[in-house]
C-alpha cells in the first residue's frame, strides 16, 4: 500500500496538491504514480509565469518506461519549479511529497483546492485501480 | 481470425464526426492528375523465363552515364566489400531492433554510427538516422521550436542558398504548425549570405538555417552567421554534407559556441545514386537537447554479469509510446542504409574520408579551370566552393543538359527553375571518381554545344579543344 499523506488533495490523474500558508498550491505525483513509472529519468517542468487550466498538460515525468504528462490540478499561474530535479529526477521516486514536488502555483481560486479529492477517496481510487 | 481495425460502422461514425462525406473526400487536396487511376486490368500472367528476358532487355536500354550532377546527391566510389557486408543475413534488415536481446550486432553497429556522425559534425549525440536530409532539416526545426522557448516568435530564419528541395519539404511539414520559414536572400556576387546583410536588431527568431557547403557548392561565413544567431537569441541549424566534414571544420565548432543541431543527408556516406533513393537523413545535437530529438538513440550499459551491451534508449517518447506527444510521428529510420553508411566509414576509416573530400574538392577545382581555359565558362560566384559550382552558360541550360545527355553525359543541375534570377546556370561537380579524361571529355562536349549555340561562323565545323 502506498503512501497517502491526509493533509494532501488528490487527482484522478494522481497528482498531490499542498496548500501553502502564502495561498500558493505545490504540486508534485503521488507515491502510488512514482511506483507505477518506475525509475525516473528525466522532468520537463513548466514555465514560472505560465497560466494553465484546470487539467492542462504542464509537464511531463519520463522513466524508463514511459513519459506521462502532468496535469495541472486547479487553474493558475506557475510560481516557481523545482529546479533539482533537473539533475536528480530519481528525487521524485525517493521523496515523492518532499523534495520530489514539481512546482507551485497561484490558483485563480482559493476554493477549488477543497474540491479536490482527500486522501481516503484518493485511497479509495488506487485501492479500487489495483483490482 | 481476419484483422479489421474498423468495421464500416466504425468508418462511417468517424467520418460523420469530422462531417466529411466520404473517405475519397479526404485526399481531395491531392490533385487529380497525381492520384493513380488504379489499374483498368490485370496483364495475362508470363513465364519466369520470358519476364526474366523482357527485364534484361530493359535494363539493357540504360546506358552509362557520366555524371557531374550534384546538387544534393554525389557519386562517390563505394568499396565493394560494403554492400557484400550490408546484405549479409544479419544485418539485412531495414527494421527496428526493438529486442535488444536479439539485435545485440544491429544495436553495436548504430552505436558505432552515432559515435561517427557525432564524431564527425562536432556535435555530442547523434539519432540512428531520419529518412532524408529534407526531413532531417524539417526535424531539426520542429526540434530548435521545441527547444528555444525563449523566442517570442515560431519563425526560422532560412537562407535561400538552402536546397530549395528542403526548403520545400521543410515548408510542407511545418506550415500547419504556426511555423514561419522566412527566407534570407544571398549576396550575388558571393553565392552566400553576407554577415554584414543581416539586421543589427532583428525580430525574435527560433533559430537561422546554415547550409555548408551551401546549395551552390559555396563555402558560408559560418562563424560570423553562427555568431550573429547566438547574439539575437537564436538557434543555430547547420545542414551539412558529411564528407565534407572530413575537411571543413565542424558544425560544433562554428563561432564563439558553435551550431546547436547538425542535419542532413547521408547518401555520400557509402550510398549509391540509384536514381534519387533510397537515402538516409542524419541529425546530431549539443546533449541539452537530446530529449527533443526525434527518434532513438542506442546506449551502451553493462549487463547483470558485468558484460558490455546495448540498447535502444530515449525511446518513451516515441510514437508507440506517446502517441500524438511523441517528439516526431516520422521518426523513420534507414537501418540498411545506415548499416552500409557505418560499413563504408568504418573501411575508409578518417584519413580515407579526408582523400575522397580533398580529391573531389581537387577535381573540382581542375574542372572550373578547364572549363574557363578551354569553353570559356566561368563560375558565376566568386567565393570558395566546396565541390560543386554554378556556371553561367550563353545558352537555355536544359538545351545543352539534353544535347549532353545524347553523349552519355549527365550535365549537371538547371538553377534556373529555383533561381531565375540567375539566368541560364548550370550546376556542376566532379567528385573522385572523375579521370582527367572524363574531365577533358565533358569540357570538349560542353565547348562544342555552346560554341554552336553562339552562332559561329562555321557551324558545321565547330572548333574543336
Amino acid at each position: 500500500m502506498s503512501n497517502i499523506p491526509a493533509e494532501l488533495r488528490y487527482t484522478k490523474s494522481h497528482e498531490w496538491v499542498r496548500k501553502n500558508d502564502d495561498g500558493t498550491l505545490t504540486i508534485g505525483i503521488s507515491d502510488h504514480a512514482q511506483e507505477l513509472l518506475g525509475d525516473l529519468v528525466f522532468v520537463d517542468p513548466p514555465e514560472v509565469g505560465t497560466t494553465f487550466g484546470e487539467g492542462d498538460d504542464c509537464a511531463v515525468v519520463e522513466s524508463v518506461k514511459a513519459a506521462s504528462d502532468v496535469y495541472c490540478p486547479i487553474a493558475g499561474e506557475v510560481t516557481a519549479i523545482n529546479e533539482d530535479l533537473a539533475d536528480a529526477p530519481e528525487t521524485i521516486n525517493a521523496d515523492p511529497y518532499g523534495d520530489g514536488w514539481i512546482f507551485t502555483i497561484k490558483p485563480e481560486d482559493d476554493d477549488a483546492f477543497m474540491e479536490l479529492m482527500d486522501a481516503d477517496a484518493y485511497g479509495e481510487m488506487v485501492a479500487e485501480e489495483d483490482h | 481470425m481476419p484483422f479489421i481495425p474498423h468495421t464500416e460502422e466504425d468508418v462511417r461514425e468517424m467520418l460523420a464526426a469530422i462531417g466529411v462525406k466520404d473517405i475519397e473526400a479526404l485526399f481531395d487536396e491531392i490533385p487529380a492528375e497525381l492520384r493513380s487511376a488504379g489499374l483498368k486490368r490485370v496483364p495475362p500472367g508470363v513465364s519466369e523465363m520470358a519476364i526474366s528476358r523482357d527485364m534484361a532487355e530493359r535494363a539493357a536500354q540504360d546506358q552509362r552515364t557520366l555524371c557531374f550532377a550534384g546538387a544534393g546527391a554525389y557519386e562517390h566510389h563505394i568499396p565493394a566489400a560494403v554492400w557484400e557486408i550490408a546484405t549479409r543475413g544479419e544485418f539485412y534488415s531495414a527494421y527496428t531492433p526493438y529486442q535488444a536481446e536479439a539485435s545485440q550486432g544491429t544495436l553495436q553497429l548504430l552505436y558505432e554510427y552515432q559515435t561517427m556522425m557525432a564524431s564527425l559534425t562536432g556535435m555530442d549525440v547523434s539519432n540512428a538516422s531520419l529518412y532524408d536530409g529534407a526531413t532531417a532539416l524539417a526535424e531539426a526545426i520542429l526540434m530548435a521550436v521545441r527547444s528555444n522557448r525563449k523566442a517570442k516568435s515560431k519563425k526560422i530564419l532560412i537562407p535561400r542558398t538552402v536546397h530549395p528541395h528542403y526548403r520545400k519539404v521543410a515548408h510542407t511539414i511545418v506550415k500547419n504548425q504556426g511555423i514561419v520559414l522566412e527566407e534570407l536572400d544571398y549576396d550575388r556576387q558571393g553565392g552566400h549570405i553576407n554577415p554584414a546583410s543581416l539586421p543589427s536588431e532583428p525580430d525574435s527568431f527560433v533559430a537561422l538555417v546554415i547550409p555548408q557547403p551551401n546549395f551552390f557548392g559555396v563555402l558560408e561565413e559560418v562563424d560570423a552567421l553562427t555568431d550573429w544567431a547566438h547574439q539575437h537569441g537564436g538557434m543555430v541549424i547547420a545542414v551539412t554534407n558529411p564528407v565534407s566534414l572530413a575537411l571543413l571544420k565542424p558544425p560544433g565548432e562554428w563561432g564563439e559556441t558553435g551550431a546547436d543541431i547538425t542535419c542532413g543527408d547521408g547518401q555520400p556516406l557509402g550510398v549509391p545514386l540509384s536514381s534519387g533513393g533510397p537515402y538516409f537523413g542524419f541529425i546530431c545535437c549539443r546533449e541539452e537537447f537530446v530529449r527533443q530529438m526525434p527518434g532513438r538513440i542506442i546506449g551502451r550499459t553493462t549487463d547483470l554479469d558485468g558484460k558490455p551491451g546495448y540498447a535502444l534508449t530515449l525511446q518513451a517518447r516515441e510514437q508507440h509510446i506517446r502517441r500524438s506527444k511523441a517528439t516526431s510521428n516520422i521518426c523513420t529510420n534507414q537501418g540498411l542504409l545506415v548499416t552500409a553508411a557505418t560499413i563504408h566509414m568504418a573501411m575508409i576509416g578518417p584519413a580515407g574520408l579526408e582523400r575522397t573530400a580533398a580529391s573531389s574538392h581537387a577535381n573540382t577545382q581542375v574542372l572550373l579551370k578547364k572549363l574557363q581555359a578551354v569553353a570559356g565558362l566561368k563560375p558565376i560566384f566568386n567565393r570558395p566552393v566546396f565541390h560543386e559550382a554554378a556556371i553561367g552558360l550563353d545558352l537555355p541550360t536544359a538545351d545543352v543538359i539534353q544535347a549532353l545527355a545524347a553523349e552519355g553525359i549527365v550535365a549537371g543541375f538547371a538553377l534556373n527553375e529555383d533561381y531565375p534570377e540567375l539566368g541560364n546556370t548550370l550546376l556542376v561537380c566532379a567528385t573522385e571518381t572523375k579521370t582527367e579524361t572524363d574531365l577533358d571529355h565533358f569540357v570538349a562536349n560542353l565547348q562544342r554545344i555552346t560554341s554552336r549555340g553562339q552562332g559561329t561562323k562555321n557551324p558545321a565545323e565547330p572548333k574543336m579543344a
